[in-house]
C-alpha cells in the first residue's frame, strides 16, 4: 500500500487514532513514583512505564466481523529493601494509587525471606540509539485498515475463495527509571497483516510483520495465500516415515523459536535446559549459525533489558558449535562473566532469553531447493508445537496452511497435513541448504530474522484428514 | 461505574449506534513463585478500564481505555461507533443478534476464604515448605511451586437495559519436581501440571490440595521415572486420569464445538472445525456412555467456566454437547444462535478483560461421571497403561488428530497396577478415540478441573476453563507413536 493511497475518500467520520503521551509525561509519573517512594524511605525503587495503543481489524467469511483498538498505560514498581524485593502493577497514576502501589510493593516484600544474592539497581547506562517508530504506521486508520482487508476481500471472492485474516497496527512506549539514576526510553510501531485463503476444503496463508506498514503489501500476500490454496486442493495421502523437507521461513521460525529459551544462562543452571551439559559442543551442523542481535536493521525490540542493562549482540551459535548464553544480572554473578542484557524484569524465576534472534541465511532460494528435490515435502507453516522431550528438544506438531508434494523438482500435487515428531537438534544437523535470511513471523514463536531451510529425514509420525 | 457505563452508552446511541453493551472490569492478580528454596515471582496487580462494543451501519466496532472519566469513555465510545462505520466498508450482512431478556442482578462466585486476605507469609511458608520436600528426595534438581489468585469484578450494562455486577474470585496452585540425569529430564506436577490446579472459589482450595502431603512423592516418581521401562509403542487399552482427560475434553470436544470455529471466524489463527453444521444431530461422536455437557451454572461446580451471566449478559447455561453418544450442541452467542435454529445465545460470550472483545469460549466442558468404581475399572482391565498428568498436546487445526504425552503411566496387568512406565504418549482420530471408550468412572473420582491457559483470538485472549471428568477407559489406541523415530 504506497502512502497516496492512504487519503481517506469515506464520507462517514474516520475513527481518530490516538496519539501517545509525550515522552516526558512517562518521566514524571516515574519521577512522581521515585519521589513518593523516597518519601516512604524505600532505598531502592524502580518504575517501568508502558504505554500501548493498538487496533486490529479481522475478517473472515469475506467480511469484517471484529474490530477492536484499545489504548492503556500500566505503572510497574519495584521496591527493594534489605535482599526483599517484589513487583506491584497498576494502570491507575494518580499519587493515591501510586502511593498505594508502593506500600503494596513494600508490604509483599517484607514478607519473604533475605535474598541475600539480589542485585542491586543497576546505574546510568548509555544506550544505543535504534529507530522505530514510524509515523504513518501509528497514525493508521480503521478506514484504512478496512480497505486493505476489503482488497483481500474482494480477491478471494473473484477467485471463488473465502478470506479470512488480521491487518494490524499499533504503537508503543516504555519508560525504565530507577533510584540509582537509571533511565532509559524507547517507543516502536508495529503493524500485521495474516491472511488465510480458503478453496473449497483447501486452505493457504501468508503473513508479514514490520515497523513499517509500508514495507508489506496486503494484496501481495494475499494473491501468495490464494495461489497456493489453489494448489492445495485434492490432497494425496502420504505414507509417514522421513522425508526431505523445505520449510520456509514461517516454518522454520515456529519450530526453532521453541529452542531459544534454552540458551538462558539459568535454565542452564537449573538443568532444565538442552543444553545443560552441552555448551561449547558442536550440537548443530557447521552451516548453522544463530546470534541475538536487537540492532538487526530487519529486527525490533528495545536496547536495553528488564533490568535496565543495555543489549548486546551474542553469537549463539557459530558454525553448529553452541557459543554462548545470555545471561541476567545474577546469572552473569553467578557465572563469573558480564550480563548480556537479556534479563527479565525482577523479580522472577527464568533469568533470561534471547528474542532478537538472526539466523544466518544462505544463497539458495525456495525454488532452487525445489528444483533440487528428488521427493520430498515443502512446508508453509506449522501448528500447534509443543514440546514431547525436553532434554532431546523433540518437538511435535501439524503441517497446515499448504502442504505439497515436490518430486524430481517440481510440486505435483498437495498432500495431506502430517503430524511431525521431530528433534530440533537433529534437524538442525540436517539442514542441506538455506535461504536468504528475512524477518518472518509466524504464530508459535516471536518474529526472527530466518531463512527457508532444506532438510533431510524430518519425521512426520501420523498423517491426520485432510 | 454504572455511571461510566450509562455515559458512554449514551454516547454511543448519539453517534448512531443500534446496539451497544459495555464492561467495566477490575481486575486484580497476586502472583507467588519459589524455585528451588527462593522465592521467584512475588507480585500483584491491578487494570481497571472499560470496553464498549457497538453496531452501527450494521456492523461491530470495539474501543476500550483506561481513561475512567466522562470525556474519556465518550471518546472511547464515539471511536468504536466510528469504528464499526470502518468495518461496514466490507460488511455482506448487517449484524443480527437472538433476543435477550434485560437483567438487573449482582452475583459473586463461591469463595469462602479470601486470598487476598490470606497473610503472605502464610503462603510464602507453604510454598517453601512444599519446594523443601520436594528437594529432599535425592536426585532432584529442580523443584518450583505456585500460587496464583485473581478477583475481577465486572459491571455490564447494555443499550438493552440491562445492568449486571458479578464478583468471581479464582485460586490456584501447583507444585513441579524436576530431575535431570545424563538420559534426559524428567518432572512430575501435582496437582496438575502447567500452573495446577485452579478454581472459582478462594484460599479453601488450597488447603484441600494439601500440597505439602504430595510433595515427597512427587520428588520421588519425578527420580522413579529415570529408572522406568520406555513406554511401548503399540495399539492397546488406555486409562487416562481425570486432569489428562479433562485436557482431552477441552482440545477434542471444547473446541471443536465453538460455533465462531466452525463458521469459519477463526479460520487465521485458532482453525476451523471438523465439525460442520450438517453433522448437528446426526454425528456419532461418542460410545453410548458418553454424555458431555457445557455448563456455566454454579449447580456444576465452582469451574473456571462459572458465572451468572456471560459476557454480553446471557444467564449461564447447561447444553447438551454428546447425549448418550451422540452430537447434540455447539457454544453459540447472540449473533450465531439463529445459524443454528437456535432462538436464544447459549451464553458462552466471555472476555479477558475490559480491553479485549468477548468471543465464544468454553465454559465448563464436563464429561459426566459413569457407574464404574476406580479400583473396579483397574481389575476389569487384564492388559492397558494408565497415563496421568498432561506433559504435551497438540491436535490439528480441525480437531480431529491429536497427540498428547504424560508425565507418567503405570502398566496394566491382569487388573493390576504394575511398573511404572516413562514417556508415554498416545494419539488417535477425535470421533475414533471417544468411539472407543467403553468404562468411566463414577462420581467418587469426578473432579472439575480448571484448565488456566486457553489461547484464542487476534488479538490473543487467554482464558480459564473448566472440564469435569473422571478417569476413564479406551479401547485399541494407538501408543507410543511420540517416541516412535527413537
Amino acid at each position: 500500500m504506497s502512502p497516496r493511497k492512504r487519503q481517506s475518500t469515506s464520507k462517514h467520520s474516520v475513527a481518530p487514532v490516538p496519539a501517545l503521551r509525550p515522552e516526558r509525561e512517562l518521566h514524571q509519573i516515574g519521577g512522581s513514583v521515585l519521589r513518593l517512594a523516597k518519601l516512604r524511605g524505600v532505598p531502592e525503587t524502580e518504575v517501568h512505564i508502558d504505554e500501548n495503543i493498538y487496533a486490529l481489524t479481522r475478517f473472515a467469511n469475506n467480511t469484517i466481523h471484529q474490530h477492536v483498538a484499545e489504548q492503556g498505560l500500566v505503572v510497574s514498581i519495584r521496591t527493594a529493601v534489605d535482599g526483599r524485593t517484589a513487583r506491584v502493577t497498576t494502570n491507575r497514576v494518580d499519587e493515591d494509587a501510586l502511593r498505594s502501589a508502593i506500600d503494596d510493593c513494600l508490604s509483599l516484600a517484607s514478607h519473604q525471606p533475605k535474598d541475600s544474592k539480589l542485585p542491586p539497581l543497576l546505574g546510568k547506562q548509555k544506550y544505543r540509539a535504534v529507530r522505530r517508530f514510524h509515523a504513518p504506521t501509528a497514525n493508521l486508520s480503521a478506514d484504512e485498515r478496512a480497505r486493505a482487508v476489503k482488497g483481500a476481500c474482494q480477491l478471494a471472492e473473484k477467485r471463488g475463495q473465502v478470506a479470512a485474516g488480521i491487518f494490524s497496527s499499533g504503537q508503543n512506549q516504555s519508560v525504565l527509571v530507577n533510584s540509582r539514576g537509571l533511565s532509559a526510553a524507547y517507543r516502536h510501531t508495529n503493524a500485521t497483516f495474516s491472511v488465510t485463503m480458503q478453496q473449497g476444503s483447501a486452505a493457504s496463508w501468508a503473513k508479514a510483520n514490520a515497523v513499517d506498514f509500508e514495507q508489506f503489501d496486503p494484496l501481495l500476500l494475499a494473491r501468495i495465500a490464494s495461489d497456493k490454496a489453489a494448489r492445495a486442493e485434492n490432497p494425496v495421502e502420504l505414507a509417514a516415515g522421513r522425508y526431505t523437507v523445505i520449510l520456509e521461513p514461517s516454518a522454520v521460525l515456529d519450530l526453532v523459536g521453541f529452542l531459544f529459551y534454552d540458551f538462558a544462562a539459568t535454565a542452564v543452571a537449573d538443568k532444565r535446559s538442552c543444553l545443560s551439559g552441552r555448551v561449547g559442543k558442536a550440537l548443530f551442523g557447521k552451516n548453522i549459525t544463530i546470534a541475538d542481535d536487537v540492532y538487526h536493521p530487519q529486527q525490533c525490540g528495545a536496547p536495553f533489558d528488564g533490568e535496565g542493562v543495555p543489549r548486546q549482540r551474542v553469537v549463539l551459535v557459530d558454525r553448529g558449535a553452541v557459543k554462548n548464553l545470555v545471561y541476567c544480572r545474577r546469572s552473569a554473578k553467578q557465572s563469573g562473566t558480564r550480563p548480556t542484557g537479556h534479563g527479565f524484569p525482577l523479580p522472577n524465576e527464568y533469568g533470561e532469553a534471547p528474542f532478537n534472534l538472526v539466523v544466518e541465511g544462505g544463497k539458495a532460494s525456495v525454488e532452487e531447493m525445489i528444483a533440487t528435490t528428488e521427493r520430498g515435502l515443502l512446508v508453509t507453516r506449522f501448528w500447534y508445537i509443543r514440546e514431547v522431550d525436553p532434554y532431546e528438544k523433540m518437538m511435535t506438531g501439524m503441517t497446515r496452511d499448504g502442504l505439497f508434494l515436490v518430486e524430481k523438482g517440481k510440486i505435483v500435487s498437495a498432500a495431506r497435513n502430517f503430524r511431525f515428531n521431530q528433534s530440533v537438534l537433529e534437524m538442525l544437523r540436517n539442514v542441506e541448504c538455506l535461504g536468504p535470511a528475512r524477518r518472518a513471523t509466524g504464530e508459535e514463536a516471536f518474529e526472527m530474522v530466518v531463512p527457508p531451510m532444506k532438510i533431510s529425514n524430518f519425521h512426520f509420525s501420523e498423517v491426520t484428514k485432510f | 461505574m454504572w455511571d461510566y457505563c450509562g455515559h458512554s452508552l449514551e454516547v454511543a446511541r448519539l453517534r448512531g449506534a443500534t446496539y451497544a453493551d459495555v464492561r467495566v472490569m477490575h481486575l486484580r492478580q497476586r502472583d507467588l513463585t519459589t524455585k528451588s528454596g527462593q522465592v521467584g515471582t512475588l507480585g500483584q496487580s491491578e487494570s481497571i478500564g472499560l470496553g464498549i462494543r457497538v453496531v452501527a451501519n450494521g456492523s461491530w466496532g470495539f474501543a476500550s481505555t483506561d481513561q475512567l472519566t466522562h470525556e474519556g469513555v465518550a471518546r472511547c465510545a464515539a471511536q468504536a461507533v466510528a469504528i464499526a462505520r470502518s468495518s461496514a466498508l466490507a460488511k455482506k450482512e448487517s449484524v443480527q443478534l437472538a433476543a435477550e431478556g434485560t437483567y438487573i442482578d449482582s452475583w459473586q462466585g463461591p469463595c469462602l476464604k479470601d486470598p487476598f486476605e490470606i497473610p503472605l507469609e502464610t503462603q510464602v511458608d507453604l510454598l517453601l515448605a512444599a519446594d523443601a520436600a520436594m528437594r529432599k528426595v535425592k536426585g532432584v534438581t529442580l523443584s518450583e511451586t505456585d500460587l496464583q489468585f485473581r478477583k475481577i469484578d465486572t459491571w455490564f450494562a447494555s443499550s438493552a437495559g440491562s445492568k449486571i455486577h458479578q464478583r468471581r474470585v479464582i485460586s490456584g496452585c501447583g507444585i513441579v519436581a524436576t530431575s535431570f540425569k545424563e538420559d534426559g529430564i524428567q518432572k512430575r506436577s501435582y496437582p496438575n501440571s502447567f500452573g495446577g490446579q485452579h478454581v472459582l472459589g478462594g484460599y479453601e482450595l488450597i488447603e484441600s490440595m494439601e500440597l505439602l502431603r504430595h510433595a515427597p512423592r512427587v520428588g520421588e516418581e519425578a527420580v522413579a521415572l529415570h529408572s522406568a521401562a520406555q513406554c511401548p509403542e503399540k495399539t492397546g487399552t488406555v486409562i487416562l486420569g481425570g486432569s489428562q482427560l479433562g485436557l482431552q475434553i477441552h482440545e477434542s470436544v471444547g473446541h471443536p464445538i465453538e460455533l465462531d470455529r466452525v463458521l469459519g471466524q477463526e479460520a487465521n489463527f485458532a482453525g476451523t472445525s471438523f465439525l460442520t453444521l450438517d453433522k448437528l444431530h446426526k454425528l456419532r461422536y461418542a460410545s453410548p456412555i458418553v454424555t458431555v455437557v457445557a455448563d456455566a451454572r454454579v449447580a456444576h461446580g465452582p469451574g473456571l467456566g462459572t458465572f451468572a451471566y456471560d459476557d454480553e449478559g446471557v444467564p449461564a447455561q447447561r447444553i447438551d454437547v454428546i447425549r448418550d453418544g451422540d452430537f447434540h450442541g455447539y457454544l453459540s452467542s447472540r449473533e450465531t444462535a439463529h445459524l443454528i435454529g437456535l432462538s436464544r445465545s447459549g451464553g458462552t460470550m466471555r472476555t479477558e478483560g475490559w480491553n479485549r472483545l468477548p468471543m465464544i469460549r468454553m465454559t465448563n466442558i464436563s464429561l459426566l461421571p459413569g457407574s464404574w468404581a476406580f479400583d473396579d475399572l483397574i481389575a476389569d482391565t487384564d492388559d492397558g497403561i494408565l497415563m496421568d498428568t498432561n506433559r504435551s498436546w497438540s491436535i490439528d487445526d480441525r480437531r480431529y488428530q491429536f497427540q498428547f504425552s504424560t508425565e507418567i503411566a503405570w502398566e496394566i496387568k491382569g487388573g493390576k497396577k504394575g511398573r511404572m512406565l516413562k514417556n508415554p504418549s498416545y494419539s488417535g482420530i477425535t470421533t475414533e478415540f471417544w468411539n472407543s471408550c467403553d468404562a468411566i468412572s463414577n462420581a467418587d473420582d469426578w473432579v472439575l478441573w480448571g484448565t488456566p491457559n486457553c489461547g484464542k483470538g487476534q488479538p490473543m485472549q487467554v482464558m480459564g476453563t473448566g472440564h469435569g471428568a473422571s478417569p476413564s477407559r479406551f479401547r485399541n489406541v494407538k501408543i507410543g507413536s511420540a517416541f516412535s523415530n527413537q
